[in-house]
Formats: structure tokens, sequence, C-alpha cells
């Protein structure tokens, strides 16, 4: 039995029509259109497309829930057993579509792969979450970029774990993938030591990250009038934990009101940050979320007034990309509150 | 210094008349074992449990894993500080327990204790599922708090594990290993045409509950300083971690430490292993600065020109493992760094909190955000309800048929820095 591939391409590709046509609907037509009938003739039997998915690329751009919906839709549909979209070229909105297909099936469940230019921008919004294999900036790539994904495809179809970046010819997706190596983690570093003494080549396992660098604001002018707000990764919540922030790679933050407390005690809040030992931050919350202090200071007229509600999170394993997203957020909250300083208080 | 480790390998714990080894079945005297450990005032219970490979059987929380050693002969005993006199240890003859951990639970200490499971998914990513354990469930003093529970708990492990091997004296040994690390006057002139190769074994010391102890010394109160491997076996550097389990250097693990083992294993072959440093991994900036200095220069007056570089923890401690990087390349001495990851669960965020260009060849222990689901087990040793709030578990990570949702975080040894493991990662 031939697995079952839906297959994604957009108005151009489906015969529909160009530019003109690039706001139609999504429809679904069974069995392969277009460039499916070349993918069909390189699955070479073992899997073959059993319904086709043509979209206007404004369309899909304007509506990528109701299209990842019907994606999902159609798989259940057809019983299908992976995705495969475009090949998009150099086609920017096509390029989107086609990350948007993959993406979305893989998130499923579904073995899936789109292909596409290097400069493609749906590139590098999608090639986290998709396996995306290179092409020519145009369409006359078509017939060395259909063997290549339907090889690659049914590599996923076999249930085989795709090799590195390298190894295989996608566009490396930059996600970590745990494995068990042959030998233990002390006799790989002593091997790659040797190598390295010898000055012969050797791949570290892994590539140390490019941090971003953020530009220190100028000092706020006039303190005396200004609006501070607290902001803390350490962790210290309303006793409880009612937003059931993690000990560790927390998944969420929460912002806790703080009123005209002048000062948090053990038996109103608590840490819920599992990286550090709490019994000094438990009798003591204001030791790592310093209320006291900056009522103190309000009171002596150092600073304008601290703002009614403070902003928490646990920073322990954290993921980079949730930080940043909740850092993104909040600072543009407390900005609108016309907050003008934050104190960011670790542990 | 020269040490021979005898090793007597076990396969089956039972409780028994008697503590004695015979046969690869080691019988344990219980009520031997609780009154020695009742000692100890802090103390008011002490159960015991037995887990051997396959069980289904999850044990959690794990505060730390002993190896069961005493010495037969030479200088001092074994966890010097702890059970032994400080005196220096690493020369005669020590015996071992092998294919067999003391494992210590009960009452929470801090979040972060780890999971064993016995069989099933959960049993590919710890090593301690691979040893038959005894299991000690510990009930400190109702009034005693928190870092007298974690002292009496950690000096529980290590006098059960002393205790065990103890009785077991005059048993042969199934193996002898002899190492020896010979004074720096022959070691510097020895295999001449080979490198010279050192290793910085970085110590968790963050402290507040994230400790370890050399000598019965607390390692944020040390220099960087030059240790015989043989020390190391003998026990002169134990945990007292409370930190994530799947990277905190269980006792177990520093008695077995793999990067020396692989430094020997190559040692007059392929390299030749002039010397361990342990150094330190503190929280203030001046202590991270001195401490790198530090061992680094000792690497110097090593003449070694490379160095293996192990992380024991993660996030702050990213800085201290960065900069023993930094200035060992930039001292010519050609590096590799063993750590692991923190990539998120979907693997694409940094793994690392610090970075630098010289860290060109690094070893992963594996991804420890990457989720996995332990199915529910027969038996439970230990305390389910804590899966909450152990770190790597969140919040509905306990589901209602009694499997766990877990990140491998939470897993004791699961991303070993050490290279304790076969996990790894690699980029998609």
């Amino acid at each position: 039995m031939a697995y079952k591939v839906i297959h994604y391409i957009n108005q151009f590709f489906g015969g529909i029509g160009g530019e003109e046509m690039a706001d139609r609907r999504p429809e679904v037509r069974g069995g392969a259109v277009g460039p499916g009938l070349a993918f069909n003739k390189a699955l070479g039997g073992q899997a073959e497309i059993a319904a086709t998915i043509i979209c206007g690329d404004n369309y899909c751009v304007g509506h990528q829930e109701e299209v990842a919906r019907l994606i999902t839709d159609t798989v259940a549909q057809y019983q299908a057993e992976a995705l495969v979209a475009g090949p998009a070229f150099n086609a920017g909105r096509y390029g989107m579509a086609c990350g948007l297909a993959a993406s979305s099936a893989e998130a499923a469940g579904l073995p899936s792969l789109t292909a596409m230019y290097r400069e493609n921008p749906g590139l590098e919004v999608y090639k986290a979450g998709a396996y995306i294999l290179p092409t020519t900036d145009n369409a006359r790539g078509m017939g060395q970029a259909v063997p290549a994904m339907a090889a690659f495809l049914l590599k996923l179809l076999s249930g085989q774990k795709p090799g590195d970046a390298g190894t295989e010819g996608y566009f490396e997706r930059g996600v970590r993938v745990n494995t068990f190596y042959p030998e233990v983690g002390a006799e790989r570093a002593v091997t790659m030591l040797l190598k390295k003494i010898k000055g012969q080549d050797f791949k570290t396992e892994y590539r140390m990250p490019v941090f971003d660098r953020v530009t220190p604001r100028p000092g706020v002018r006039n303190l005396a009038q200004a609006t501070i707000a607290l902001v803390t990764s350490g962790g210290i919540v309303p006793k409880g934990n009612p937003d059931h922030i993690a000990a560790s790679s927390a998944r969420n933050y929460g912002a806790y009101e703080i009123g005209d407390l002048m000062d948090l005690t053990s038996d109103q809040f608590q840490t819920a940050h599992g990286g550090y030992d709490q019994t000094y931050a438990n009798q003591d919350p204001d030791r790592v979320l310093p209320v006291d202090v900056l009522r103190q200071m309000e009171k002596e007229g150092k600073i304008g007034r601290l703002y009614h509600t403070y902003y928490s999170t646990v920073g322990n394993g954290t993921a980079v990309a949730n930080a940043r997203k909740w850092g993104e957020e909040i600072g543009a909250r407390l900005k609108n509150e016309g907050v003008e300083a934050v104190i960011l208080t670790s542990t | 210094m020269k040490l021979e480790l005898h090793k007597i390998s076990v396969r089956e714990l039972r409780f028994g008349e008697t503590t004695k080894v015979a046969g690869g079945v080691l019988s344990i005297n219980r009520d031997e074992l609780k009154a020695l450990l009742l000692e100890d005032s802090a103390l008011s219970g002490v159960e015991f449990e037995l887990a051997h490979p396959g069980d289904k059987t999850r044990i959690m929380p794990v505060k730390d894993a002993i190896e069961p050693r005493c010495k037969l002969d030479g200088p001092g005993e074994v966890f010097p500080g702890f059970v032994g006199p400080v005196e220096t240890v690493g020369e005669g003859r020590t015996l071992v327990l092998s294919g067999l951990a003391v494992l210590t639970t009960g009452r929470l200490v801090a979040p972060q204790e780890g999971i064993v499971d016995m069989s099933g998914p959960g049993a590919d990513y710890t090593p301690f599922s691979r040893t038959g354990n005894l299991v000690l469930v510990l009930t400190p003093r109702e009034d005693v708090k928190l870092h007298e529970a974690e002292r009496c708990c950690r000096q529980a492990g290590l006098t059960a594990a002393h205790y065990l091997a103890s009785r077991c004296k005059t048993a042969r040994a199934d193996t002898v290993e002899s190492y020896e690390f010979p004074p720096l006057r022959e070691a510097m002139g020895a295999h001449p045409s080979l490198p010279k190769v050192g290793y910085v074994y970085m110590l968790q010391s963050q402290g507040l509950l994230h400790d370890t102890w050399v000598y019965g010394v607390d390692a944020k109160r040390i220099l960087p300083t030059l240790i015989s491997p043989t020390e190391i076996m003998d026990g002169a550097v134990i945990s007292g971690n409370c930190v994530s389990a799947c990277d905190k250097n269980n006792t177990y693990v520093h008695q077995n430490n793999p990067v020396i083992k692989a430094l020997y294993g190559r040692h007059g072959k392929d390299l030749n292993f002039v010397g361990v440093i342990i150094t330190n991994e503190n929280v203030t900036l001046a202590d991270k600065q001195r401490s790198s200095s530090y061992a680094i220069k000792l690497l110097k007056m090593l003449g070694a020109e490379a160095a293996v570089i192990s992380e024991e923890g993660f996030g702050n401690p990213d800085a201290d493992l960065v900069l023993n990087c930094v200035k060992a390349e930039r001292a010519g001495i050609k590096t590799v760094l063993v750590t692991d990851e923190f990539a998120g669960a979907n693997g694409a965020s940094q793994s690392l909190a610090d970075s630098c260009v010289e860290g060109t060849a690094v070893v992963t222990g594996g991804n420890a955000n990457a989720t996995i689901i332990l199915p529910p087990m027969e038996k439970v040793i230990g305390d389910l309800s804590q899966a909450d709030v152990i770190a790597g578990g969140f919040f509905g990570s306990k589901r209602p048929d009694g499997s766990l949702e877990v990140e491998i975080q939470a897993i004791l040894g699961a991303t070993n820095e050490l290279g304790f493991n076969k996990l790894g990662a690699y980029t998609i």
C-alpha cells in the first residue's frame, strides 16, 4: 500500500491563474494537480498524492488559522500520512504559505516538508517548524527539486530519524534534538580533544550561541517624579502561586497588584522558583522583590511612585524565546501605563 | 599515589540476618544499619526499600546516589570529613561493591530532587536504572530545619554506603583495577612525545543547598586546587546538591568520574594525563574571575597544552564555564567543554546562558527541557505528589492515570555534564 500524501500548492501552480487570482479561497481536489504529477512519478509507487489543496497566496497569508485548520481537516478526511508543500522557489507569499502548511502538518504529528529558494522570506519564518529543502530561485528548478523532496519525504515516512542538516541537505532548522550516541560523553570529549590537539577536523556537538546585546537606556532624569515598576525573574508570587508558574522552565508569567501594600510578608507572598534555596525568600519576599525599600523611597520623595502592579516569572532554565516574548509584552504594557523605569531583580 | 580498586560485582540485594556478599548477592541486616543511621539525632526514622533493574518501580524524589566503598588498607577512610577522618585518601586498596547504589529519598529538601524509574522509557535516561539500589527513605525530626535536614540526609547516604562495603571486606574481589598518579617530577618527564592534558573539574558551589564538599570543606570556600584522581575515587569530593536532578553530580558520578576514566584510558597511548584541577562555581563576579584565573594558572603550571573542562549545573555556572574556556584558550591551552543544554521544550532556544567564540569544541549531555511521558509504575518509593514542584516537572505533570509528564531535567543524572551518559544532542 502506498502512503497517502496531501499536496499544498498555490493558485498559479494549481492552474487557476496568476496574481489576479491570489485572493482565491482554498479548494481541495482529489488526486494530483500540476507539480503533483511529477511527485507521483518521483515517489515511485511507494507514496502518492491523495488530494491537493489549492489556495490563493494572499488568501493563505491573510487567513492562516483557517488554512491551517483546512490542512488538518483534509489530512483527516483522506487519512493521509504526510504532507508536501510547494516547491515555492523565490515566490515570497507562496513561501510563507508553504511554510505554514508544512509546519502546521508537522505540529499535527505528520511527516511533512516544503522547498524554496534560500532568500525566500518564508524560510526564516518557518525553518524552525518545518523541513525546508533548497531550490533554485525559479520554477526551472522543478526537475531537481521534486526528486529531492520525494526522496526526503519517503525517508520521513519510513520513520527514520533524519540526520543533521549538513548530511540531509535541508536548511538547518536551529532545533536541538536529543539522541543517544554510541559512546558516553567523556569518551567523546577526549576523542574530540585529541583531534583538536592534532589540528585534525572535528565536529563540535554544539555551536556556541550568539546573543542579543541590549544598549542601556539613558538614566531617568527626574526620579522624584517618575513611576517605577518592579519586575522579577525571582519567582515572587502571591501565596499559593495562583498562576501555577513552574519551578523551572516557566511557561508563563504573572501580573500581581500590590495596591498600597508597604511590605511583602511571608503570610501573603512566597517564591515559586526552583533554582535557589527558597528559605530566605519565603521568610521575607522583599529580599527578592524590594517593595519595602521602594515604599520608603516613595515616602522620602526619592521616587515619584511605585507602580501598583508587579510582574513575575521564574528565571530557571527558561527558554530564551519565551523570555523575549514576555519581556516585550511586559515592557509594552508598562510603557502604556506611563511607567518610566523598571527595576529588574533576578536571583 | 597508587590506588587499587577491588571490585565485587553485585547483581542482587536482599534483606538478611547478616550484612555480607556472596555469589553476587548482597544481604543487608536492616536492623544493624538502621541503628547506625539513627545515631544521628537529627533523624527520626529510616525505612529501607530495594529496587532492581527491570522492576516496575519509580523512586522519587531522590537526593543523592552513592556507590558503596571502603578502604581495605592505606591511609584514611572513604568520604574524608564525613565518614573517614580528614586524612588524605587515594592510596592503598579500596573495596567497591559495583553494580550497586545507595539512593537517599524522603521529605523533599528542595524542589530539585530527581526521579529514578527502574524500567520503561524513563529508565533509559538515568544511570541508576542499571544499578541495584538500596533506597533509604529518610525522615528528619520534625523540629529539624531545612539545612540541617539536608545535612543529615547527605550524611546518612554516605554512612550507609560505607557500612555496606565495610561488612564485605573478607570477600574476594572479582576484578582489581590499578590507578597510579606519579609525583610531578616523573609525570612531567613521562611520555615526552605525547601532549600533556589536564582536567578542569568544576564543582557546583552556588550555595545555599547548591554545595559540593571537598574533604569536608564547602567548595565555595576553596581556591582551585590540584587533586589526585585517586582521591576522587576514594570520595574526597561528595555532593550536597539540591540543584536540578539532570545535571547535578551526585556522589556516585564523582566516585566514578568518567572524564578521569577516559583520560586514564588514553594515558601513555595518546596523551599524558598530568592532573586534575578542581574549581568552583560561586555566584559573585569576583569569585568567578578569581577561580577561573587561578584554575587556568594551575593548568599552565602543569605545562598542559590541552584540557577537558566539565561543568555542573546550568545558567549561572555557564559563565564560569565560559571564563575557564576563554582564559585557557587565550593561554594557548586547547579545550573541550562538557555541558548540557536548556534549549526549550521545542529545542529552538539558545542552549547556554553565556557564550564565547573560543568555545569551538563542545560535548553536550542533551537538552534537559525535552519532555517525556513516564508511565505509571506498580510501586512508588518516596512521594509521587512531589512531581509538580520538582524542577523539570510543571503543574499538571502528574496525570490522572498516574503517569508523569516531565522534562528530562527531572530525571536523576539524565544530562550529566561529566559525560557519564550516551545521551547528547544535534542540530536539525
